[in-house]
């Protein structure tokens, strides 16, 4: 439409030499372009509010003070808004984790992959078949067959490694990323 | 809406969806073709600039209710933790806190526009009307919206202006408890408030729908008031307008930025960062400044209902506007004493304004009676009669006429029909 | 061009009304010459350290902080092992524990600064009635902003002559009613700053006034360089629509 005369001797193509409409599809192009560019920038603000805010990245990493934890003994701390499951196990249990044949494994990792140092087992108590928190922590807990953790949903079972043993789950707990700051704490994430 | 011509699109999968759905027909006659006279002024994109600021709002309270939390015991903290904690927070609320004000800005010159270009008068009657329906919606909304962040003058304000329909015989203090859903402004007020906040602006979004398509039947007025006579006399909307709001908008971009970025605070007030309090009263409570005026004319009377039935008033005329300027030239350029009390009123506006901020005492009292005296007189009185009394000048045959002339004056004798009929 | 001008001053007189109503009674409080003002202005960092220092010793005893978290303090230059250690300096209440019981932690820095008095009705009880405010939003919760926070603590004086000011009560010549529940408080060498700054109770007052402009409003400086980028792209995108829309227009007569 408006590429066409207009009656009112309106006309597009004002300027009748060639250079005039180089010089104006240059100006259109670049006002198109700073205005484009001007729009996506202001999406960004947008997009980003959505994204975790300052006071969740801040308990993004936590410190766990691990020395009240006796052998056998096992806390859940709340990171990243999952339970993380942190037990102090015994000789007992870490020998059951260690003695697994691999290959009966429906998700083969060994036991030293998944702890990084063997009496402390920190994994992240979510089950891995629909999200269930497994029983396993309190002393009262039925652990399963392996001596780990039951999940009472759907009856998947965990050893003393959170690897899953027996019924639905398709893999092992998931072991959050930790890194030991002391003898006896952890920081998670 | 049998068209001359429909318009052929080179994208078949367009073509295919227009012969079905014909939505790129529709906008190519609204937002492409349609014809704009050709001389209207700077002060025509004040509209666009209004339909701008409708979608900043939009854009802007969706994301910061992503996060607000409507809760007495909540809401101030929600406020704080998205102007400290969340990305770009600080932002999304500046922008939509002084965008409030921007939109009132923007509203007012685009209604002083139509007031003095006599946009209102026929065939233009309910894009008028509609008009000021928009603006009572967008006074409703910036009132709730102003409650939400629970600071001192949100919950003083929300009782102070929830009051004032106690004012009313019989059903008045009924009508207060049920707004407040309690015995005083509380969670339930405050929970309601944000829920109506949310919704108030899709239904000021369908109201410019139709505010839009009142105008493209009647088509655009201009500075000189009379109707295009054909294609000589407009310029396609698409992209002669849209390139001519476009910079206007950047322009008003410039000054909004300037708010948002280095005086965000300026048009807030400092005890909306106190924490709502139901037992201490700020020492002076005062309404946001786009309501100055009207509070000016609320407390000019001195008495209850007066006050609240004048204030309401001031907005009710405009609706009549249309039936009280019994003139039939539209332009004010066209009516020489009538131009000069366009200006006293204008100059009213503001005195009440500025009054309505000051406390109501001494000669404070004494300017904003006056100033509200002249407010309904100018209505009421002055365009009547005026319209009847006033010679207007005469008007030229079109509006490309006294362009081709050499942009001088229209020799008298030389002069159309006042408002003919299109 | 002439509507536009009219236009944009019309919105700047209605702006200067509007900003008008703010500039009612009340006294008048001086302004100072602050780093941080103007839109190129930044938060001194070392003055802003030397505030918290002052806010830590002197206002802390009675003043909350409740909506900073102690994490805030990267903004004036604390590294992430300074922070722990102001933290670490604080105690908050954790809990309960597994016997059922509210305890006491270590602050970390996402933990916001704990206030002094479990409630308003403690801190009044303890305060002669009055209720030492809350100080996360001083700075933008009181008319003048930081300007008011220096002349109010650097105003108080001997009531003049005439005047009786009430059992309990403080003459401080910016406070509104002139009478305040809180006395003076900041002497000279009350404070010892780290950086051998002399501690005057005018560089206190600067100090800590400094130093809650920033808290009430950590982003600020990153919301003005913003917006000097932002307003110089919107001043070339302006340049440009307008020789787009003169171009465009220079055929049409109008």
């Amino acid at each position: 439409m408006a590429e066409t005369t207009h009656p009112s001797g309106v006309g597009a193509h004002g300027a009748p030499d060639g250079e005039g409409t180089t010089r104006r599809d240059f100006l259109y192009l670049a006002t198109g372009a700073v205005g484009a560019v001007g729009v996506a920038a202001a999406a960004w603000p947008f997009i980003d509010s959505m994204n975790p805010a300052a006071d969740t990245l801040a308990l993004a990493s936590i410190d766990v003070d691990l020395a009240p934890v006796a052998v056998g003994q096992a806390i859940t701390v709340t990171w990243r808004g999952k339970p993380v499951f942190i037990r102090h196990r015994t000789e007992k249990e870490i020998t059951e984790a260690k003695e697994v044949n691999l290959g009966d494994l429906r998700d083969p990792q060994p036991d030293s992959a998944r702890v990084t140092k063997p009496e402390w087992l920190v994994v992240i108590g979510i089950c891995t078949h629909l999200g269930c928190v497994p029983l396993g922590q309190k002393p009262t807990d039925p652990k399963g067959d392996y001596d780990g953790y039951f999940c009472p949903c759907h009856g998947s079972h965990y050893d003393t490694s959170g690897r899953i043993r027996k019924g639905p789950a398709p893999a092992n707990l998931p072991v959050p990323q930790y890194a030991f700051t002391g003898d006896t704490a952890i920081r998670l994430g | 809406m049998a068209q001359a011509h429909t318009p052929k699109f080179s994208n078949p999968v367009v073509t295919w969806i227009d012969s079905r759905l014909p939505i790129f027909t529709m906008l190519n006659h609204e937002y492409n073709e349609y014809p704009m006279p050709k001389n209207v002024n700077y002060l025509w994109a004040f509209g666009a600039m209004a339909g701008m600021m409708l979608v900043i709002m939009i854009a802007t309270g969706l994301f910061l209710a992503m996060q607000y939390t409507a809760n007495t015991h909540m809401a101030f903290e929600s406020v704080e933790r998205i102007m400290r904690d969340v990305n770009f927070g600080w932002l999304l609320r500046y922008v939509h806190a002084n965008g409030a004000s921007m939109f009132f800005i923007v509203v007012f010159i685009h209604l002083f526009r139509g007031l003095y270009y006599g946009s209102y008068k026929a065939p233009r009657e309910i894009l008028w009307i509609l008009g000021v329906v928009i603006l009572l919606l967008m006074m409703a909304t910036a009132f709730m919206g102003y409650v939400l962040p629970w600071g001192q003058m949100s919950f003083w304000g929300a009782t102070v202006i929830t009051n004032l329909f106690s004012a009313f015989p019989i059903v008045g203090d009924p009508i207060v408890t049920w707004l407040w859903g309690g015995f005083s402004v509380d969670n339930p007020t405050l929970n309601r408030f944000f829920a109506l906040h949310f919704l108030l602006p899709f239904v000021i979004f369908a109201v410019v729908i139709l505010h839009v398509a009142a105008l493209h039947i009647s088509g655009s007025n201009n500075p000189l008031g009379i109707d295009a006579k054909g294609p000589q006399d407009t310029v396609p909307f698409n992209p002669y307008v849209t390139v001519k709001d476009g910079f206007a908008i950047v322009v008003f971009l410039i000054l909004y930025a300037a708010f948002v970025f280095f005086a965000p605070n300026y048009l807030g007030h400092p005890d909306n960062y106190i924490p709502a309090n139901p037992l201490v009263t700020p020492a002076h409570i005062v309404p946001e400044w786009y309501f100055l005026p009207f509070y000016a004319i609320l407390r000019a009377i001195p008495d209850k209902l007066g006050g609240v039935l004048a204030m309401f008033g001031a907005i009710a005329v405009l609706f009549v506007l249309p039936w009280l300027d019994t003139s039939r030239v539209r332009s004010c350029k066209f009516r020489p004493i009538y131009r000069q009390f366009f200006w006293v009123l204008v100059l009213c506006v503001l005195v009440l304004g500025y009054a309505g901020a000051q406390p109501a005492e001494g000669a404070w009292l004494l300017i904003a009676r006056i100033g509200t005296f002249y407010y309904f007189f100018h209505f009421l009185v002055l365009l009547p009669v005026l319209g009847k009394m006033e010679r207007p000048l005469p008007l030229p045959v079109s509006i490309s006429e006294p362009v081709l002339k050499g942009g001088g004056r229209v020799a008298a004798g030389a002069h159309a029909k006042p408002m003919e009929k299109a | 061009m002439r509507a536009l001008k009219t236009v944009l001053l019309s919105a700047a007189v209605a702006l200067g009304l509007a900003g008008a109503a703010h500039a009612s009674e009340g006294v008048h409080i001086p302004t100072q010459d602050w780093p941080h003002s103007g839109i190129f202005g930044t938060i001194d960092q070392a003055s802003a350290q030397r505030g918290f220092q002052v806010y830590k010793e002197v206002c802390a005893a009675c003043h909350s902080m409740k909506l900073v978290p102690i994490r805030t303090l990267s903004g004036i230059g604390y590294n992430e092992e300074q922070l722990k250690a102001i933290a670490a300096g604080y105690e908050v209440q954790a809990g309960p524990n597994d016997a059922g019981e509210m305890f006491m932690r270590p602050a970390i820095p996402a933990d916001r600064f704990p206030s002094p008095f479990a409630n308003d009705q403690a801190a009044r009880a303890s305060n002669n009635g009055a209720l030492p405010p809350d100080l996360s939003l001083m700075a933008k919760a009181r008319k003048g902003g930081e300007d008011y926070l220096y002349a109010f603590l650097t105003g108080f004086r001997e009531p003049p002559d005439g005047v009786t000011v009430m059992d309990g009560m403080y003459y401080n010549e910016y406070f509104p009613g002139h009478q305040v529940g809180m006395p003076n408080i900041l002497n000279p060498d009350g404070v010892t700053f780290a950086d051998g700054t002399k501690a005057t109770v005018e560089q206190q007052a600067h100090d800590v006034a400094t130093f809650l402009t920033f808290v009430a409003e950590p982003h600020m400086d990153a919301r003005k360089q913003m917006g000097v980028k932002v307003i110089l792209f919107l001043i070339v995108l302006a340049g440009l629509m307008y020789a787009t829309k003169r171009q465009l227009w220079s055929s049409v007569k109008h």
